[in-house]
């Protein structure tokens, strides 16, 4: 048996820059990538096509205003989850927890909105989404806590419960029965200088900053980290464990019953199942990518909605089915997730039974 | 027949990232034979044997069998060669029968079929004399049980090959007895046997050959039957070392933590702990002596609020108020609480007692970072600590801001010994705290830990061995199977008493269950 | 009653494809969340297969390969997603939950695109996949419940009780569950845990596009319906639901059809009521996921190590 042998070894880890790079090498070989399956599809020259998704995304100044309020929607259900991802809580309910929370504003818009004054009625959103949001993610960290129940396969029926909900409220209140609940834009969010989605901007920004100082320089934010890594060090220093997952995922519901306040108080005035849009999955993506850093996330989550509005301009321009959007992401998220491996070993080369002659 | 050896190792090297854990070993092997492996731990006894077994694989060297060069990339490649190892950790499958895990991975004929390969099971165990339920199921098996079941799965796949890996660590005398007959056995049917091990009196009454590694390092092989304990001490350390540890006299004792009937079983409703008493004095170095696995963790951990105790007290005399306190069934934060300052050096470093992915300063805050009313962390004082300690102590590292992970392990100890030194403890407990770590660092452990002994703390010390205990040591309780088998003045005391103490207990117990 | 049994069976069939090919993959330790994303390929590329065989055949068309082509069609599309898991995750080592989140994303974007070109009528071929054996009609009740299915459904309960052999009574299976248990221990018995894990999703994939076929052109008669990654999700919670006991799937599979359309069989129940009744197989999985927790049984555990990527060097 003579030849080369490869071999698989853990490395140390790489200097920043060199780390960069690796990430900006798998994006552009999967930016190739898709540009190669769209050209196949449409047989364009894929400069065409580059520059289609990129006038899809900044083209125009509504254009521009959508791609950030897209990222600040993802971004906020991203900042969510981290919490409870840090602690490696799987909590892939996101898309419920926000849903649950559309709902619970939207019923409060819905049969409030006439009876309460403005500023009352905003409050009584907010309470109301988020309460929800903390009652949708808490039941499972309950559970986990308790028993180790698996919090990955509960939070994702979670999901299911909530959608089923909107479904039938859908079909219960709405009285044409077209399950369509009409846009109610008089009892939304407050819009800032005439600009609609600029209190959404401002607020997850500001929840992007909360976010971090959460994570990195509070007593709470250590605990999470202390019980992510070794729950058995959290016992040894007397860290109530089970208090932490279940405060945590407070946070965390909490955090997406913003998101949910922010998607149908702030943007679209009514919900449907289809409110989150998979948004809370894409999310656990934005999150892991940025390596649970709330600041990097801002670019992951730019990165997956550019590509999401690019590639959707590309189906409008080139006739494609906008599926296309999905392919695309999925190609994108498949480089980015493989070249992780390249950041964390190295791939080594030995001749067998040659070097010791 | 030894002409060719069985197993020839050349030159092998082997290193994870920077630290190196083998560098150009030579061994050999023949048939019919026993050699012992013999190396302190972390010497690198482990890795190279799993580079034989295709756990790892070699970064440089040759590995000849029967005088063929091989090339073994994985334990199936082992097993091709007739080489078989039973592991330190057990490799089996919790929720399999023992037969199930026996033939797992085999490529018989035929269909798989459970009853037969138990006949074939309960064959070979009554061929060689080991008690075992061929159905059983792993997770309901004692711990000589699944090493059983393991010895049996080599020798069901006709292994002529045995690695061992500390195979007697877990086993009572008796067991161990037993043990070493069938191994003799199989050397007389011409197997070649190695057995990893510390222990100096099983390698000179069981094995041929004996070879010696030292921080990962061949030393060199020498014939059992022309060498003794002092040579292969020799071997083992480098050079011939009396401990020559200070002691100092106790002073001011008084009743410090004072344990009494204490008793705990584990989650399946084993006795883990059998009526404990003793008393911590402070200005003393308590020892606690006994086999790995009697009891000792759970012992320290119960102390600490982190394990449950069934019946008995902990009772805490506090110095400065003068009150004592009972700590059972508190957490560690009500224990703190009460004013107890407690610090405890846990046997799992990384696992329990440090997070090996955050930096120093943060390792330093897990203790402290509670203090104060502010929902904000504060990094100062820690960083000031960090720094201290790495100064103090000489811990190697780039800086302040190092994942502790990355750092080696005499370091890693330093770290956490110093940090729980820094609480300004009243009992400071420490599990096998110079465990892996080089004479240098062991020392500056000793002192540390005599230098908390000097200021009034009550200090108990869990030890593996002997000679340490002996020259530490103020008093050494000795613990077996979960019992207090004696109480020694370690300055009087003699290592063949601790050694009998330690497998009294085990004896005893042994007796009934037979 | 008699039709409501007959196509909660029939809609069953496609969470048992789910569920027995998820079985297969956990079983292995791959937790694949991509399964929802791989029932769509699998679905799209069955019925895309049909649209061009049928397309070319014209009149001509054989039913032997009408069916069997679009089988095909679907066990290939869907083990290239088992092999893309597979390689991320064993040979690059990725996180399972986040590959799988991807592969569904790519697979749901992947079938919309291939239906929005061919589809969504295939009525036709479907026609093929719900012809009944000759004398079911003949026997009355018995033939209605046993007899009077199309060929997936048969295959369906085939495949089901196939892997619950394989899985307890084989070496092979041995060795699988093995794998998904302990894989250092599998390794140091000799077997390759990466050509297991490769093996158990591509296989367990290729199974569980059957059922994204199935749903479509059986129990929908061809129809294309985009919710098929829904069902997905409910396959993945068969799965806990059964104890990964592809056995008991068979059961637990036509409960869960059963449940999923018991509010249009039951009297009185109004338009928006059903959707709570859809509701019942996520409540009941959650109710099995706590009381398995609690009561904590060793053999009714998900494998220990579901979810968690195997290097042999890791220290």
């Amino acid at each position: 048996m003579k030849g080369l042998n490869f071999h698989i070894a853990k490395r140390e880890p790489m200097v920043w820059y060199k780390n960069m790079l690796v990430r900006a090498a798998a994006i552009l070989a999967s930016l190739i990538t898709s540009a190669v399956v769209i050209m196949l599809l449409t047989q364009k020259n894929p400069l065409e096509i580059y520059a289609s998704m990129l006038s899809g995304a900044f083209g125009s100044s509504l254009r521009i205003w959508s791609l950030v309020q897209n990222t600040a929607i993802l971004l906020c259900i991203s900042l969510a989850i981290t919490p409870a991802f840090k602690m490696k809580f799987w909590n892939i309910g996101a898309e419920g927890q926000v849903l649950i929370s559309g709902l619970a504003t939207t019923c409060v818009m819905m049969f409030l909105g006439d009876s309460l004054p403005y500023p009352v009625l905003v409050i009584a959103m907010i309470a109301a989404s988020v309460l929800a949001g903390i009652v949708w993610a808490v039941v499972p960290a309950f559970f986990k806590a308790i028993w180790n129940t698996n919090e990955t396969l509960f939070t994702l029926m979670m999901n299911y419960v909530a959608i089923q909900l909107v479904a039938f409220f859908l079909k219960y209140f709405v009285k044409s029965g077209s399950g369509v609940l009409e846009p109610m834009p008089q009892y939304g969010l407050p819009v800032l200088f005439g600009q609609s989605y600029l209190l959404n901007i401002i607020i997850v920004a500001v929840l992007t900053v909360l976010s971090y100082v959460y994570l990195k320089k509070t007593k709470h934010g250590y605990e999470i980290s202390v019980v992510g890594e070794s729950e058995n060090t959290a016992k040894y220093i007397g860290i109530n464990v089970r208090k932490v997952v279940i405060r945590t995922l407070v946070v965390s519901g909490a955090l997406c019953g913003i998101a949910g306040l922010l998607l149908v108080g702030g943007t679209n005035h009514t919900v449907s199942t289809t409110t989150v849009d998979g948004r809370g999955f894409t999310a656990i993506m934005v999150s892991w990518l940025a390596k649970f850093n709330p600041f990097y996330m801002v670019l992951t989550a730019l990165l997956i909605v550019f590509l999401e509005k690019g590639a959707g301009q590309v189906a409008t321009d080139f006739r494609l089915p906008g599926a296309i959007s999905d392919i695309v992401t999925g190609i994108i998220l498949f480089f980015i997730i493989g070249c992780e491996f390249f950041l964390q070993y190295e791939i080594l080369v030995s001749k067998n039974g040659k070097e010791n002659d | 027949m030894a002409d060719v050896a069985a197993i020839e190792l050349k030159n092998i090297s082997k290193s994870f990232g920077k630290k190196i854990a083998n560098k150009n070993v030579n061994l050999t092997v023949n048939r019919g034979e026993i050699l012992s492996i013999l190396g302190e731990n972390g010497s690198g006894k482990t890795t190279l044997m799993n580079m034989i077994a295709g756990i790892y694989f070699p970064d440089e060297g040759q590995i000849l069998i029967d005088g063929k060069e091989v090339v073994i990339h994985s334990p199936k490649d082992a097993f091709r060669y007739g080489i078989g190892m039973i592991h330190q950790h057990f490799k089996l499958v919790d929720v399999f029968s023992a037969t199930e895990n026996i033939v797992l991975g085999l490529k018989e004929k035929g269909r798989f079929n459970h009853k037969a390969a138990a006949e074939r099971v309960r064959e070979i165990s009554s061929k060689y004399g080991f008690e075992i339920d061929p159905m059983k199921k792993i997770h309901e098996m004692s711990v000589s049980e699944k090493q059983t079941v393991e010895i049996i799965k080599v020798l069901y796949r006709g292994a002529d090959v045995l690695i061992l890996d500390e195979p007697t660590a877990v086993l009572t005398p008796q067991e161990t007895q037993k043990l070493f007959d069938v191994l003799r056995k199989m050397k007389d049917d011409g197997k070649s046997i190695i057995i990893i091990t510390h222990k100096l009196h099983e390698v000179l009454s069981l094995s041929d050959k004996v070879a010696v590694l030292r921080k990962g390092e061949y030393v060199g092989t020498v014939e059992t039957a022309k060498t003794d304990e002092s040579e292969l001490t020799e071997m083992m350390v480098g050079k011939k070392i009396s401990l020559n540890i200070d002691r100092s006299e106790p002073k001011n004792c008084e009743e410090r933590l004072v344990v009494k009937g204490l008793n705990c079983v584990d989650r399946e409703g084993v006795k883990i702990l059998n009526n404990v008493s003793f008393v911590a004095h402070s200005g003393e170095i308590l020892g606690i002596a006994g086999i790995a696995g009697s009891g000792q963790r759970e012992l320290l951990e119960a102390i600490a609020g982190l394990q449950k105790v069934n019946e008995g007290e902990i009772l805490y005399n506090n110095p400065k108020t003068g009150s004592c306190d009972n700590l059972r069934d508190k957490t560690p934060v009500q224990i703190r609480d009460l004013g107890v300052r407690l610090s405890f050096v846990p046997e799992d470093r990384l696992g329990m007692g440090l997070v090996g992915n955050m930096d120093i300063i943060d390792n330093m805050m897990l203790r402290s970072y509670r203090k104060g009313k502010s929902v904000f962390l504060e990094r100062k004082a820690p960083k000031d600590l960090a720094e201290k300690i790495i100064k103090d102590l000489e811990v190697v590292t780039p800086d302040a801001k190092t994942p502790v992970r990355r750092l080696s392990g005499g370091n890693i100890q330093k770290i956490l010994v110093g940090r729980e030194i820094a609480a300004a403890p009243t009992v400071f407990m420490a599990a096998y705290p110079v465990r892996g770590l080089d004479i240098g660092a062991s020392y500056l452990i000793y002192n540390l830990l005599n230098k908390q002994k000097e200021s009034g703390v009550a200090v108990i010390f869990v030890g593996e061995d002997l000679d340490v205990l002996i020259e530490l040591c103020d008093r050494i309780i000795v613990i077996g199977s979960g019992s207090i088998t004696g109480v020694v003045d370690a300055r009087t005391t003699t290592k063949e008493e601790i050694g009998l103490l330690m497998t009294k207990t085990a004896e005893s117990q042994g007796g009934e269950q037979n | 009653m008699l039709a409501f049994l007959v196509s909660a069976i029939r809609l069953g069939m496609a969470f048992l494809f789910g569920s027995t090919g998820e079985t297969i993959a956990e079983k292995s330790g791959h937790l694949n969340l991509g399964i929802p994303g791989v029932m769509c390929v699998g679905a799209s590329c069955g019925c895309f297969a049909e649209y061009i065989y049928l397309s070319h055949a014209k009149l001509n068309a054989n039913a032997f390969l009408a069916i069997i082509i679009p089988i095909a069609a679907t066990l290939f599309g869907s083990a290239v997603m088992g092999l893309i898991f597979s390689f991320l995750t064993v040979t690059l080592r990725a996180n399972q939950n986040v590959t799988g989140l991807a592969l569904t994303t790519f697979g749901v974007g992947v079938s919309d695109y291939m239906i929005a070109e061919t589809g969504p009528i295939y009525t036709k071929g479907s026609r093929y996949f719900t012809m009944s054996l000759p004398f079911a009609d003949d026997l009355g009740w018995f033939g209605d419940i046993f007899l009077s299915h199309g060929v997936l459904i048969y295959l369906a309960i085939i495949i089901a009780l196939v892997t619950s052999f394989v899985l307890t009574k084989t070496r092979v299976g041995l060795n699988l569950r093995a794998v998904g248990e302990n894989p250092a221990t599998a390794d140091a018995a000799g077997i390759n845990v990466s050509r297991y894990r490769y093996a158990a999703t591509c296989i367990g994939c290729a199974i569980a596009g059957l059922g994204g076929l199935s749903f479509i052109m059986d129990y929908l008669n061809g129809n294309w319906e985009y919710c098929i990654d829904a069902i997905g999700w409910l396959a993945i919670a068969l799965v806990i639901f059964t104890v990964w006991k592809p056995g008991l799937a068979i059961v637990g599979s036509i409960i869960f059809g059963a449940l999923y359309i018991a509010s249009s069989y039951i009297v009185g129940v109004s338009f928006a009521g059903k959707e709570i009744f859809k509701m019942l197989p996520y409540i009941v999985t959650i109710v099995v996921l706590i009381i398995t927790s609690i009561r904590d049984k060793k053999e009714n555990q998900p494998p220990q190590s579901l979810g968690l990527n195997y290097f042999r060097e890791d220290r």
